[in-house]
């Protein structure tokens, strides 16, 4: 039987506790496309994707390789079909070197003892030909979320797979390495892969896919030609309304100071170099500051010293004049700072706690809570949580009492940042706070920042997305090799200024 | 059906009872290959345990032994789990058990203390010796395994060598409690004439139990519970959220250790047994606990009746008959079976996995495959 088809998955319908996460759903992948599927957060794509790999049984429905009608039991039957999978959320072994992660499951061995020489060659050869930069010897918890996302890919190229499935590659890279990722799938897909590929960014679903399919509350909208359509077609289609994607903000003059870091040095947790130098700054109320960089520039440890999970060993935070350099997160918290932290799995959830028991992780301890006996208010956390749920439009099959773990990822994020939003903080630290919603949410969530800051609070964000950088932002800080390189008004700079300045290629002296 | 069988608490419930099974069918063949003719007897003897007597009022008596024997384990089994729900392994349970042993006989037979305050002090030298396991892994970042069995063997010999002054000229054991200080016995509060006036029944039955529910309660409801789970689950996020995650955990390792060294109280000072001065290991109590908690999925409730079946063959294992089999066997038979109590989760996996594969896919070979898509 001759088909055009690599892969067609016929009919699945795939149900969960409370919610049926795929209806009914058809989607065929042309041998050698770039098909791009597209739905809003909780809309099924994850799902259907790790039903193709293995992961789930779908109760009804059919999968076809090449015509051929096969069955995926596991992700090892998925394997020897040629089929790999690159997941939102990285399976990476934490205390494992970057090399033995992309070999672990198919080593080779000679009389039982590993042999990563070639290996080693191989992996190599793939990072220098895909420009995917990697150090083959960092362990795995060393390196950023960036890396990590590197380390995945190699992983499912070193496994020569034919069907390559991406869910939401981009979400933590940066611009630059999104076109250089984007340059790889269509290199990979001119060598005659297919690529399933999942992704909240609009923009480059336009620039590198040959069709896209949408879902939309678990079941199947449509499938579109690509060069046919366009962003604002797409985006009505996911959400079922037009998106205004540009944020909408007045001018506001900012008042006092409520963040202020002095001469902050703060160690690397990969080398024994300060990963961040001398870096001095301020945030004032009624504004909302972007640091800009590429990944692994710094940002990680200024923030964790911020925030207090880690300690800077010189210079000072205060936060509303009060040094803070040295004080325990508890009560950095208490005196008014939230923190949507970069990795929502290791920081910002307790995965197997209900999403209420998520949604108090920072106020439980409150006599809203808790009575004065240490007992739980158990409805006042059902009614809080009902409340966050309903109002940051949280997803989930089973409500406040949904397992966290089997929420979608942008459905995590969302329950983290209603969690960090209405505490009402003075001082909100926001890590890639849009990573991996979709773009009715990430509207949403920019609304909220702007509100915080309309509301006098001071916003700290960290980004890798320029756009968002530009689009956000009342002032912009490049942090380069750990420095602050430049200050720049969004209004009057360009993204190609800012990327010279994250490059490195210029510097100013900046004493913000 | 399905959905029953979906349960978390049923899979729990059937997975321990397969192990129980297991554990019984493995110890059989073992007998078998001792001496096959009393096999299937030595195995019936040990599930009878007291029920081998025939007289109802002599079952009823040796049913309070068991039971009496039921309430340190009962303690250890919490120890052990509820530290578990932090993430740490706290082997260190029978050194604290022991130390909580050479505490209340010492308070008892040497200073002369009332029952009070000699269960009093047997829980503070479990906390204490299990802050110790605390602060080594906070402080320091020792493994609370390891620090947890170098431990059971200095407490093993301090016991040995502070009880040996309390002990009797003639044998390595600790002197009578009812010759020296009848006052620390545990008060039978009129229990023991539900069990046909067996002595060893005392408070310690309501205390074991009310501590039960008192951990089940703390580790459910309570804010302490919610940032002990917080932090057993995922301990950087319960760091990031500001719970001192040092603190807890030490605190919960004192909390364990206190609970084994009450079970150790709540046993010796019944009188049900002396300290034996010589003693080359600590107590199996300790070590038991870890099995009971599994079987009882790690839940307090659960261990109630985990650390009673337990017990229950442990007890049973005296009745085999002794002509037949070496005197070691009724250990070994139960210790197979308290082995293969362990795998609880391991068969609650299992379990689902064949649970799962029966919900296949139908592969339905006319489904309308031209629906749903205009490619
Ligand atoms: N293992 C699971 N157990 C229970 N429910 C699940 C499980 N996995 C997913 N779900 C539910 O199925 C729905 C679809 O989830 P899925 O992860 O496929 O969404 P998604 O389209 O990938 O969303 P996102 O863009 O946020 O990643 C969600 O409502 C989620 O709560
Ligand atoms: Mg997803």
């Amino acid at each position: 039987m001759d088909t055009p088809y690599a892969i067609e998955m016929l009919n699945i319908t795939k149900r969960f506790p409370g919610i049926i996460a795929n209806d009914n759903i058809t989607l065929r992948l042309k041998k050698g496309e770039i098909h791009a599927l597209l739905g809003e957060n909780g809309a099924g794509k994850s799902t259907l994707m790790s039903v193709l790999f293995g992961l789930y049984q779908p109760e009804e429905g059919i999968i076809k390789k090449d015509g051929k009608e096969v069955s995926i039991k596991n992700p090892n039957d998925a394997n020897a079909l040629g089929i790999g999978m690159v997941h939102q959320h990285f399976k990476l072994v934490e205390c494992f070197t970057v090399l033995d992660n992309i070999i672990l499951g198919v080593e080779d061995t000679k009389n039982g003892l590993l042999q990563k020489k070639e290996a080693r060659k191989k992996v190599v050869a793939l990072s220098e030909k895909y420009g995917l930069s990697i150090d083959p010897d960092a362990l795995i918890e060393d390196i950023t979320v960036g890396m990590q996302q590197r380390v995945e890919i190699l992983k499912m190229l070193y496994r020569d797979n034919e069907i390559l499935i991406f869910d939401e590659p981009t979400a933590v890279l940066t611009p630059q390495e999104i076109d250089e990722l984007m340059k790889i799938m269509k290199n990979l897909a001119s060598e005659g892969k297919s690529i399933l590929f999942i992704s909240h960014k609009l923009a480059e679903i336009m620039k590198v896919s040959d069709r896209c399919s949408v879902l939309r509350k678990g079941a199947y909208i449509g499938t579109l030609e690509t060069a046919k359509t366009s962003i604002e077609e797409l985006s009505a289609m996911m959400v079922g309304r037009n998106v205004n994607f540009h944020v909408e903000k007045q001018e506001k003059a900012p008042s006092d100071v409520v963040l202020d870091v002095e001469n902050l040095c703060v160690k690397s947790e990969t080398h024994n170099l300060d990963a961040v130098k001398n870096v001095s700054f301020k945030v004032r109320r009624g504004e909302i500051v972007c640091i800009a960089g590429i990944d692994g520039n710094g940002q990680k440890e200024l923030i964790e010293s911020i925030t207090g999970l880690t300690n800077a060993h010189s210079g000072s935070i205060k936060m509303l004049g009060k040094d803070i350099t040295r004080e325990k997160i508890r009560k950095r918290n208490v005196m008014g700072m939230s923190h949507i932290p970069e990795d929502r799995h290791k920081h910002g959830l307790v995965l197997d706690y209900s999403l209420e028991d998520n949604l108090i992780l920072e106020r439980y301890f409150e006599p809203e809570f808790t009575n004065k006996a240490g007992f739980l208010k158990r409805k006042n956390i059902r009614k809080y949580a009902d409340r966050l749920i309903e109002e940051y439009d949280i997803r989930s099959g089973q409500g406040a009492i949904t397992i966290a773990r089997s929420m979608s990822g942008g459905n995590q994020q969302k329950a983290i940042i209603a969690r960090e939003i209405d505490k009402n903080p003075e001082l909100l630290v926001a890590v890639q706070p849009t990573r991996g919603l979709d773009v009715g949410a990430i509207e949403y969530i920019h609304k909220h920042l702007v509100e915080q800051r309309d509301a006098d609070k001071a916003v700290l964000m960290v980004s890798y997305e320029l756009e968002e950088v530009m689009d956000v932002s009342d002032r912009i800080l490049v942090l380069f090799e750990g420095e602050i390189v430049g200050e720049f008004d969004p209004k009057k700079t360009t993204e190609e200024e800012l990327g010279l300045y994250m490059a490195g290629a210029k510097r100013d002296e900046v004493k913000a | 059906m399905k959905k029953l069988l979906k349960n978390d608490g049923v899979q729990t419930f059937l997975a321990s009872l397969l192990c129980i099974i297991l554990g019984m069918l493995i110890g059989y063949i073992v007998l078998l290959f001792i001496n096959p003719a009393g096999a299937g007897k030595a195995i019936m003897d040990i599930m009878r345990n007291f029920f081998n007597f025939s007289n109802p009022l002599m079952q009823l008596k040796r049913f309070g032994n068991t039971v009496a024997k039921t309430m340190p384990l009962l303690l250890c089994s919490l120890s052990i789990l509820f530290s578990y729900k932090v993430g740490l392994f706290n082997i260190g349970v029978a050194g604290q058990y022991c130390i909580g042993v050479c505490a209340s006989l010492y308070a008892a037979l040497a200073w002369h203390w009332n029952w009070f305050f000699c269960m009093t002090f047997a829980i503070v030298a479990g906390a204490f010796a299990g802050m110790l396991v605390g602060l080594l892994k906070s402080l320091f970042n020792v493994n609370e395994v390891i620090s947890g069995i170098m431990l059971n063997w200095i407490i093993l010999y301090f016991t040995n060598m502070t009880l040996n002054k309390v002990k009797e000229v003639a044998s390595p054991y600790t002197l009578y409690i009812d010759q020296v200080n009848p006052g620390a016995f545990l008060p039978n509060a009129g229990l023991d004439k539900l069990f046909n006036n067996n002595q060893y029944i005392t408070i310690a039955v309501p205390i074991a139990l009310v501590v039960t529910i008192a951990v089940y309660v703390v580790l459910n409801k309570t804010k302490l519970g919610y940032e002990l789970r917080a932090t057993g689950l995922n301990a950087k996020a319960a760091k990031y959220c500001g719970m001192a995650e040092k603190k807890n955990m030490i605190l919960s390792l004192v909390i364990s250790g206190a609970l084994a060294g009450l079970g150790a109280s709540l046993l010796y000072q019944t009188g049900y047994m002396r300290w034996e001065c010589t003693s080359a290991s600590v107590p199996a109590m300790g070590f038991n606990g870890i099995a009971t908690a599994f079987l009882g999925g790690l839940n307090p409730i659960g261990a109630i009746f985990s650390s009673y079946f337990i017990q229950h063959i442990t007890d049973g294992g005296s009745y085999v008959d002794k002509s037949m089999y070496c005197s070691q066997i009724s250990d070994l038979i139960s210790s197979i079976i308290i082995y293969l109590c362990g795998f609880v989760f391991f068969m609650k996996y299992a379990f689902n996995k064949v649970l799962n594969k029966k919900k296949e896919p139908v592969n339905n070979a006319n489904a309308k495959t031209d629906k749903g898509g205009e490619n």
